[in-house]
């Protein structure tokens, strides 16, 4: 029966003995089983190889990221170094009045803390909340160390009347509680009154919103106006004969390999006042020499600066999906009787989509991210996000305020990320 | 892009025009990187062309700047042959700077080629369990906006024991910030997913059955990837490893954040000159960048296009 010549036939008969049974390895397992053992052999292996890295990646990037996200939403540096003081607010509802035995928890804290040196990041804390309190608190801690008598209500009010305020206990009960959503509240403009309820900070207090709204639109711009410039080139790039299209693609490579700083800084040296694109105006007459145009150090310099570094991110898609499209259709429509400006709207553009929508999500989550260039060439008015976090980083120390602003465009940029991934999908990200 | 026979005597304009417009477009991209070169050279310490360096007077123009590059830190500029040399080498600001990219670039561009082509060799596998996601996360430090990262390791690579404490560990145990081990840790960090897309995009084209090929002759997994896959996908690997060396040589706002003041690297240095003095000496080093980058650019188009000749690859 069995055809010599069939090796299938050869197998089945020889290794399982009868030629009914289930299909067997040389060594008598069942085939299905040993198949899958050895996949998930395979599989184990791929993932040993990954492992590594996603080890690495884990403890120097995401553990970090994760640390500096929960510093948004718990700060003890009021609750550890107050105990007894957060311990009577736990007890007491809001609304209580501070009686005798609150005043002497705060006035104990108070003492207990300057004697560790720990007021500091006390009054950091509460200053956060109340501007103004941060040398309260070390002031009081200084002359509550040298002694004082109760009652403490009146002992304290006697060192600064301060004390009494209704905002001020407010701010405490919230610090209490190291656990908070202050820090979210204030990134989206809101506070607590003395009540306790969520209200809108004042008109002139209302950056965060504005600065947002600010990056969201400043990105947009800087995507719309990569996109008017880089799909011309991008469809030059495309269709040009390969050995011309080759040395003219080394002019948008060398930008994108060209340092990041070279770049922002040759545009400083062109936009300056003294710099060459205004000389260059005035020696064409086109200004007069006292109305040099300003145009660094605020948003016409971040989005000049800003669209030149990202415009390689935009042609570069473009380009690739450009590419692939087959000049015959848009022959085929002008044959039918299409304008060429119908053929381009109608047949060319639609197949250009993909990379449009590539390279736009790309450009539009560097931009909303970026913090060099708006830093050396915005000004007051081109600064985004970053530079705020980076403001509370550095300058303010404020380190919870940047995790909030932090996390909120981290949120953003993952959201889009998300997106990115749906949409093109990361494996078709190229560099060069 | 020739245009066609029948084209309409307003589409002939047009197409011109485009031709033109995209002429300026090149331009724009061009022009900024081109113009700080002759401004180097500027003997005035002005960022514009001065008359004498538009009528290519000899005068106009010096290495005054590129000079100061050396001189710049260094204890005794007015020294003679060796000793200036040597002054230069060992205290010059900017040399000091140049020291401290190339070993701080080095080391994080091993740590991150090596973890980062055996992930995309496994990445590239098709049995490879959650490999979209996996990808997602290994891409995302190119994706995650650089101020959260540095932010993030601010916080932890000043006390990264801290983690330790979730194990009810000790959780003092040195610090990251301040030290090589911790700028070259971010950098490489950095670089990894660049090593992750150029080396899977080498493995697209890559045969498994060379592979399988050299097993069935009796190779085992090890002699087939030394002798097999690792010469096929070296163009790969290295261009990923330019890629994630100039992202170190490049980076700026994690050395701002994590690094001390023996770190400081050519960007940080940079950074520093344009903030407070900006002089024609920042353009001396722009310049030699430039040029750093131009030989990067021509190692890596040529190790593409040998890369597609060994693949099999015609170019299109």
């Amino acid at each position: 029966m069995a055809n010599a010549l069939d090796p299938h036939a050869a197998i089945a008969t020889t290794a399982s003995g009868a030629p009914d049974g289930p299909l067997r390895t040389a060594d008598g397992k069942p085939l299905a089983r040993a198949l899958a053992r050895s996949q998930a052999r395979a599989k184990r292996r791929a993932f040993w190889l990954v492992l590594p890295l996603l080890a690495f990646i884990l403890l120097t990037f995401a553990i970090p990221i994760g640390q500096m996200l929960q510093r948004s939403f718990y700060n003890a540096g009021f609750s550890d170094n107050m105990p007894q003081l957060s311990q009577w607010f736990a007890e007491n509802p809001r609304g209580t009045d501070p009686d005798e035995a609150a005043w002497t928890a705060l006035a104990q804290d108070l003492q207990a803390s300057a004697e560790a040196r720990t007021i500091g990041t006390v009054g950091t804390r509460i200053n956060y909340d109340v501007p103004g309190t941060r040398s309260l608190f070390t002031s009081t801690g200084r002359q509550v160390r040298r002694g004082v008598e109760p009652p403490y209500q009146a002992a304290l009010l006697e060192i600064d009347e301060k004390w009494g305020e209704p905002r001020l206990w407010s701010a405490m009960r919230e610090a209490s509680n190291p656990v908070t959503t202050n820090f979210y509240l204030a990134s989206v403009d809101r506070t607590r009154n003395d009540q306790g309820e969520i209200v809108k900070v004042p008109e002139r207090q209302q950056i965060y919103g504005t600065l947002f709204a600010r990056t969201f639109w400043l990105s947009l711009l800087i995507t719309a106006t990569t996109f008017i410039l880089g799909f011309p080139i991008a469809h030059l790039l495309a269709t040009l004969p390969m050995r011309k299209s080759n040395l003219l693609m080394i002019l948008v490579l060398l930008p994108f390999w060209t340092s990041l700083l070279v770049r922002t800084t040759s545009w400083m040296v062109l936009l300056q006042q003294q710099g060459v694109i205004n000389d260059i105006l005035v020696w064409l007459g086109l200004i007069g020499n006292s109305q040099r145009l300003q145009m660094i150090y605020n948003q016409t310099g971040t989005i000049i600066a800003m669209t030149h570094i990202l415009l390689p991110f935009m042609v570069l898609p473009l380009y690739s999906v450009m590419r692939t499209i087959n000049p015959s259709y848009v022959r085929a429509a002008r044959s039918l009787g299409a304008t060429s400006w119908t053929a381009f709207r109608r047949v060319y553009f639609p197949q250009t989509l993909p990379g449009l929508g590539a390279g736009a999500l790309l450009v539009f989550i560097l931009a909303v991210g970026y913090y060099i260039t708006p830093a050396l060439v915005g000004g007051s008015s081109g600064q985004l996000i970053s530079n705020m976090i980076a403001m509370h980083m550095t300058d303010t120390l404020n380190w919870s305020m940047a995790a909030a602003l932090a996390s909120l465009l981290l949120g953003a940029v993952l959201i889009l990320y998300w997106l990115y991934d749906k949409l093109v999908g990361i494996d078709n990200l190229k560099l060069g | 892009m020739a245009l066609p026979t029948y084209a309409s005597p307003l589409e002939r304009v047009w197409h011109y025009a485009y031709l033109v417009i995209c002429g300026l477009i090149f331009f724009f991209l061009i022009a900024p990187i081109v113009v700080i070169i002759p401004l180097s050279f500027n003997v005035q310490p002005y960022f514009t062309f001065t008359d004498k360096m538009l009528s290519f007077d000899p005068e106009g123009y010096s290495l005054r700047w590129y000079r100061s590059l050396l001189t710049f830190g260094m204890q005794n500029p007015n020294a003679e042959g060796l000793a200036w040399w040597a002054d230069a080498w060992n205290n010059a600001h900017w040399v000091k700077a140049a020291k401290n990219s190339i070993i701080i670039g080095f080391f994080s561009t091993i740590l991150a080629t090596v973890l980062g082509t055996l992930a995309a060799l496994g990445l590239s596998r098709p049995e490879m369990p959650f490999r979209r996601a996996i990808m997602a996360i290994l891409i995302s430090p190119m994706i995650v906006p650089l101020i959260i990262t540095a932010t993030g390791m601010f916080f932890f690579y000043s006390n990264p024991c801290s983690i330790l404490g979730w194990f009810g560990l000790p959780t003092n145990c040195g610090r990251l910030a301040g030290t090589y081990l911790g700028v070259i840790l971010a950098h490489a960090t950095l670089g990894i997913p660049f090593v992750i897309i150029t080396v899977t995009a080498t493995l697209v084209g890559f045969d498994q059955s060379l592979n399988r090929a050299a097993a069935s002759l009796g190779a085992n997994p090890r002699t087939t990837f030394f002798r097999v896959t690792m010469p096929l996908i070296m163009p790969g690997v290295i261009s990923g490893a330019l890629f994630a060396f100039v992202t170190s040589f490049d980076e700026v706002v994690a050395v701002l954040f994590i690094a001390g003041p023996d770190q400081q690297t050519i960007p940080r240095q940079m950074w520093n000159g344009i903030r407070e003095q900006i002089s024609p000496a920042i353009l001396a080093v722009a310049t030699l960048l430039v040029l750093f980058s131009i030989a990067l650019l021509t190692t890596v188009e040529l190790l593409r296009r040998r890369s597609e000749r060994i693949r099999g690859v015609t170019p299109r």
